[in-house]
């Protein structure tokens, strides 16, 4: 199986473990990547002002991926969105399909959308398999609880995103009782992490997080498990902030799904480049 | 002596150029970083700097980054082959021929006694790096006029590189193979280096040289006797081989001279040597004296550029340090647009045009601002679009061929923007993340007036937000707007299906954060969508709630009716952004 890995922005400057941990679990698992340079941002920051020019950045992306005749892989969640928007608009609405291809044209670019965009997740959940998975893993934790963090972006709207049940999702609580470490049920499980508000509101966007990070502890999480580098940044880099500013005084610390999953196939912690994540992690230990 | 003159005037013009050019990197202010320092504590931070690097092992980082990003230009490599055969021809053709032979009294001959600049290896070497920066300057003007490098935009500054280049170095081909043909360029070194003083001898010696030398002789023609040539060679031995190399070995000149044959007799009784010599030296005096103001100011700009990145880190190095860099980056930047070429957000500018989206030219205006050019309303909103719509995906920084630290200067540069009262509709979109992200590092007594300036300006065209007990009239229905509304997209429609059971407002985790939402977010989702549907447009537009939305989609998700709510808020994003600042952008305090 080969991808083409879609990183977008967030990932190359801020969150390089998650790349770094992602691909060595992808290639454990014998799934090819390919790097496409000129892919641009997903759009997603620009929805706010003018949907067309997002749907444009998005749509060249699908179309370089497109005329690789290869699947598109996204680590984030965010850009899964909208480039799952983008593909359904280009879909479903011929007016915008005719005029973003006459922009994309200009590069000899045209998106007719005969393939699929799948996030990290659903690649491991579905084209990889639980069972392939099983025999990759050869260490297991013991004893530790996990909060999942789905993302919204997603997940909603469902009937678009198609990535898993909106209202009770299993996919990533399956893959992280993979790894032995048991994934608890807590009720702001499907609530926003509130990245998309900092910058903008910070107490709402620190809220937000202050709520779900709460939470997670209440419920007995250790740990609080992301693949998306917003939510990441969110729950890692800003719990920081949060904790130096005193606006929350529990602390659960964050982990990418890739790192954790990386443990327990043997891989270190150093490679995995789990020092780079703001929260402490230190006494995150697999188990043969 | 009208040489010597010349040659002081542009010396001196150059020192006075290079001066100038060197103290504005630490008089120039770009940005927040340089707010607090005066010139003379950047001064001294900079020699405190440089010494401590030096005596450290720090100057192994030093040496490292010459060796590999000066000279053998590795960043230049990894983004373009082409790209950097180019300019290594051009810069290893140009840097020889500076040393070797411009400044061949001062360097060559004191390293190697028997310097002529007639005789091998120099002859051939001359030449041979002549090639270079001629095939290099073929490349670029094929680069920027033929092949149309994406994205790369050719400024008068390109083109002034390229000319002044191009007439140095074709001047001086033109002049040496003029040379090579002139019958009075042969009397005067018969004359000065050799003993000859027979004129049947000068015959004999001419013939060989006309034979094998490309000299064009108004003495001889038709076929030279077989015979003669021993006795011209034998000649030549004695009076001219010592230091004169076979004109062959000029590789390009020596063409240059048989190509003009059938005009040479005539080029050298008009005296063009000597024209060309004027053309050649004047051509590199222009050169050498406006080099501090041009492009060709990176030679010097660009290597300070890469050594103090490789050795300077945003954490630790003094700030005010920070500061001069930057200043000095400006200079650095050769405009080679390959920062905008791997730009996440290029893209924008192929739709919208405005050029302060790429960061090359973003660049460009940095320059003419640091210069104190006052900005037009237009230009200040362009920049403002430019500067903010940027990922921070720090790919131009990566990528720079300079090792500018792009994503430092961005960001200081935006800050000063914002603090300076300026602001854009982008700061209401998750373009503020990484200033959000960043916020420890900022003022944060105006930390919000930039968005607080765009949401009231929004605000303040809503008359009825405003008036909470105003009576609302229902009639006449605002049909500029709904029509407006209901060709924006296919989603936006679906606001019609809304009964109002509130379950979007229910659910929306915003609402859920406030204990009494409508007094800090206006109308709730549910209210929004009902005034959409009769046509309010100032409450669709005016409520907080729209820039407060978290984009979660829980209430689209959650709607018994199909309304796509979250898509409904994004497009009232959009028309509230278009109506309020496509005409004016009323954003200044």
């Amino acid at each position: 199986m080969k991808y083409a890995l879609f990183l977008g922005c967030n990932i190359p400057a801020r969150v390089q473990q998650y790349e770094t941990s992602a691909r060595l679990v992808l290639g454990r698992l014998g799934i090819a990547i390919e790097d496409v340079k000129e892919f641009n941002c997903c759009g997603y920051p620009l929805r706010n002002s003018d949907f067309k020019t997002s749907v444009l950045f998005s749509a060249r992306n699908l179309a370089l991926a497109e005329k690789l005749g290869l699947n598109m892989i996204t680590l984030c969640k965010c850009c899964y969105g909208s480039l799952k928007m983008a593909e359904h608009h280009m879909k479903e609405d011929s007016l915008l399909r005719d005029e973003i291809n006459e922009i994309l044209a200009k590069e000899n670019l045209e998106y007719k959308g005969n393939f699929e965009i799948k996030h990290f997740l659903s690649v491991l959940y579905s084209d990889i398999g639980i069972n392939t998975l099983k025999e990759k893993i050869t260490m297991r934790f013991k004893d530790i609880k996990i909060a999942t963090h789905y993302g919204c972006h997603a997940l909603r709207p469902s009937n678009i995103m198609q990535f898993d049940n909106p209202v009770s999702p299993v996919i990533f609580d399956r893959l992280v009782e993979l790894t032995g470490a048991k994934s608890i049920d807590w009720a702001l499980k499907l609530e926003c992490c509130g990245a998309p508000l900092l910058g903008i509101n910070d107490d709402l966007s620190m809220n937000l997080t202050k709520n779900k990070l709460t939470d997670g502890k209440q419920s007995g999480a250790d740990y609080l498990c992301t693949a998306c580098p917003w939510c990441h940044l969110q729950f890692d880099s800003v719990q920081k902030m949060m904790i130096e500013q005193q606006r929350i005084n529990s602390h659960l610390p964050a982990i990418l799904f890739p790192q954790l999953l990386g443990l327990t196939m043997g891989i270190d912690k150093e490679t995995l480049g789990i020092n780079m994540n703001q929260t402490d992690l230190i006494e995150l230990k697999s188990e043969k | 002596m009208l040489f010597t003159v010349l040659l002081y005037i542009s010396l001196f013009v150059f020192l006075l150029g290079l001066s100038y050019k060197v103290s504005t990197w630490f008089l120039r202010k770009i940005g927040i970083a340089s707010k607090n320092f005066t010139t003379s504590e950047r001064i001294s931070a900079a020699v405190k700097g440089m010494i401590g690097v030096i005596f450290s092992h720090k100057i192994l980082i030093l040496v490292k980054a010459f060796i590999l990003d000066v000279i053998l230009q590795r960043r230049i490599l990894k983004e373009d082959f082409l790209r950097w055969f180019m300019h290594m021809l051009m810069f290893t053709g140009f840097i020889m021929l500076l040393l070797m032979h411009a400044f061949d009294s001062f360097i060559t001959a004191s390293f190697f006694e028997e310097y002529y600049s007639t005789v091998n290896p120099f002859l051939f070497l001359r030449n041979f790096f002549g090639i270079m920066v001629l095939t290099g300057l073929i490349i670029a003007v094929y680069r920027r006029f033929i092949l149309k490098v994406p994205r790369l935009k050719t400024s008068p500054m390109d083109c002034y590189a390229i000319i002044i280049l191009g007439v140095i170095m074709i001047s001086g081909i033109l002049l040496e193979g003029m040379k090579i043909t002139s019958y009075t360029e042969f009397q005067n070194m018969v004359e000065n280096y050799s003993d000859l003083d027979n004129e049947e001898e000068i015959l004999t010696l001419e013939k060989l040289w006309v034979k094998d030398f490309g000299l064009i002789s108004p003495n001889i023609k038709g076929k030279i006797d077989p015979d003669i040539i021993s006795l011209s060679k034998e000649l030549h031995n004695m009076h001219c081989a010592d230091c004169h190399s076979s004109t062959k070995w000029a590789v390009i000149g020596y063409p240059v001279a048989r190509f003009l044959k059938p005009i040479a007799l005539t080029l050298d009784q008009l005296g063009s040597v000597n024209i060309f010599w004027y053309i050649h030296f004047l051509a590199c005096f222009i050169g050498l004296a406006y080099l501090p103001f041009s492009k060709m100011f990176h030679l010097i700009a660009s290597p300070v550029s890469i050594l103090a990145n490789a050795v300077m880190d945003k954490d630790k190095s003094h700030p005010a340090n920070i500061a001069t860099r930057q200043a000095m980056e400006l200079d650095a930047c050769t405009h080679c647009g390959t920062c905008s070429l791997t730009c996440s957000v290029a893209v924008a500018f192929d739709k919208t045009g405005n050029l302060n989206i790429l960061p090359s030219e973003k660049l460009v205006f940095l320059k003419t601002c640091a210069s104190g050019k006052n900005l037009k309303k237009n230009e200040l909103k362009a920049i403002q679009e430019g500067i903010y719509l940027c990922t921070n995906c720090d790919r131009c920084t990566m990528v720079c061929p300079v090792g500018i630290n792009l994503r430092e200067l961005w960001f200081n540069v935006r800050e000063d923007l914002i603090q300076k009262g300026n602001s854009t509709p982008l700061v209401l979109s998750p373009f503020s993340f990484y200033r959000g992200l960043n916020q420890q590092e900022l003022d944060s007594n105006n930390y919000s007036d930039s968005i607080n300036i765009i949401q009231d300006a929004i605000a303040n065209k809503c008359e009825l937000m405003k008036n909470p007990d105003e009576v609302i009239s229902l009639t006449p229905v605002n049909k500029e707007f709904k029509a407006k509304v209901d060709s924006a997209s296919r989603a936006i429609t679906t606001y019609s299906y809304c009964f109002s059971c509130q379950n979007c407002s229910t659910v929306c985790p915003v609402v859920g954060n406030y204990e009494n939402p409508q007094e800090a977010l206006g109308l709730l989702p549910h209210q929004i969508m009902r005034s959409v549907g009769l046509g309010l447009k100032d409450l669709a537009f005016g409520s907080k709630m729209l820039w407060n939305c978290a984009t979660c989609y829980q209430c689209q998700e959650h709607c018994p009716q199909g309304v796509k709510v979250t898509d409904i808020l994004y497009e009232l994003k959009n028309l509230a952004i278009k109506e309020t600042f496509n005409n004016s952008m009323e954003t200044k305090k």
